[in-house]
């Protein structure tokens, strides 16, 4: 055990020692028992902060149902892309090597 | 009180009843304060925790259920409120040797010497270990007082604090590193 441990566990048995008192202040039953009985004081700040805590669930659902909705909306109101024609595509399969080669020549750099 | 009196009273009290709560005020108030000393030095401060600790009781009373006994319960509040009220009073100054009063720097020194002079039952040694304890984050000190001072199982820290036994022991772990890291720096000079 290095000397640091052992100052540590030496405070410790210090500490075990110490025992805290268990002396209640005098009249403290009834002190508790009067802020019992008073009526609960309403506090606003706690108020606002629960009503907020409340409110952060529905928030976030609300939240999460409004974009799925503009996401699915979106989705079925975007313009599907035009079948091919068999001409089309053809034509599209042929000329793919031409415009591949152009595209080549354009690019490259002397 | 009996048992079977204080079941009784205590459902008297889950109706409502303050006055039917008294008797186990008083009954439990000593334990109550004792626990709360272990985590704050004055007395206005302490005489605050149990007064919480008991509206708290009082109100989360009809939640009780019986299944375990009361002083078990009340004690896991307890535990609950001294551990909310550590958090909320954090201090973060550090302390260096130069702010320990002389008798702690010469039951310091002395213990660096010859390490058998120095008794644990000096006063200077209580006053030490409190100021390391405050010195503490809150969840270190609790688990510190609660594994080595009052000498808990971690099974019985776990079900006072709701920690998970595995967190238990890691924070033990962090608790004891940091509590050398502040002697450490406290007395540095001594055990380099």
């Amino acid at each position: 055990m290095n000397r640091l441990e052992q100052l540590r566990q030496k405070l410790i048995a210090a500490a075990r020692l110490d025992v805290p008192a268990d002396t209640v202040p005098w009249a403290f039953e009834q002190r508790v028992l009067a802020r019992l009985r008073a009526p609960r004081s309403l506090d606003l700040a706690a108020f606002w902060a629960r009503a907020l805590w409340r409110a952060a669930a529905p928030c976030v659902a609300l939240s999460l149902a409004l974009l799925t909705w503009h996401l699915a909306v979106e989705s079925a109101s975007a313009p599907e892309p035009e079948p091919q024609t068999l001409a089309q595509q053809l034509e599209q399969t042929l000329l793919a090597a031409v415009q591949e080669q152009t595209a080549d020549e354009s690019t490259d750099v002397w | 009180m009996e048992e079977r009196a204080e079941a009784e009273l205590i459902a008297a009290a889950q109706k409502g009843d303050a006055a039917s709560f008294e008797p186990i005020v008083k009954k439990y108030s000593p334990r109550l304060f004792a626990t709360a000393r272990r985590y704050a030095r004055r007395e206005s401060e302490v005489e605050d925790i149990v007064q919480d600790i008991w509206l708290k009781a009082f109100h989360k009373l009809p939640g009780y259920r019986g299944d375990a006994p009361f002083e078990h319960w009340l004690m896991r509040l307890a535990v609950r409120t001294c551990y909310d009220h550590l958090r909320g009073h954090q201090r973060n100054r550090e302390a260096t040797f130069t702010d320990l009063s002389d008798s702690e720097q010469d039951w310091l020194e002395r213990h660096a010497v010859q390490p058998d002079t120095a008794s644990e039952r000096a006063d200077a040694a209580r006053q030490l270990v409190r100021r390391i304890l405050e010195e503490l984050p809150p969840a270190a000190r609790l688990v510190i007082t609660l594994l080595e001072i009052e000498e808990r199982s971690v099974k019985e820290i776990s079900q006072l604090t709701g920690w998970s036994a595995s967190l238990v022991k890691v924070r033990a772990f962090r608790a004891r590193a940091q509590m050398r890291k502040i002697l450490k720096r406290l007395a540095r000079s001594k055990y380099l």
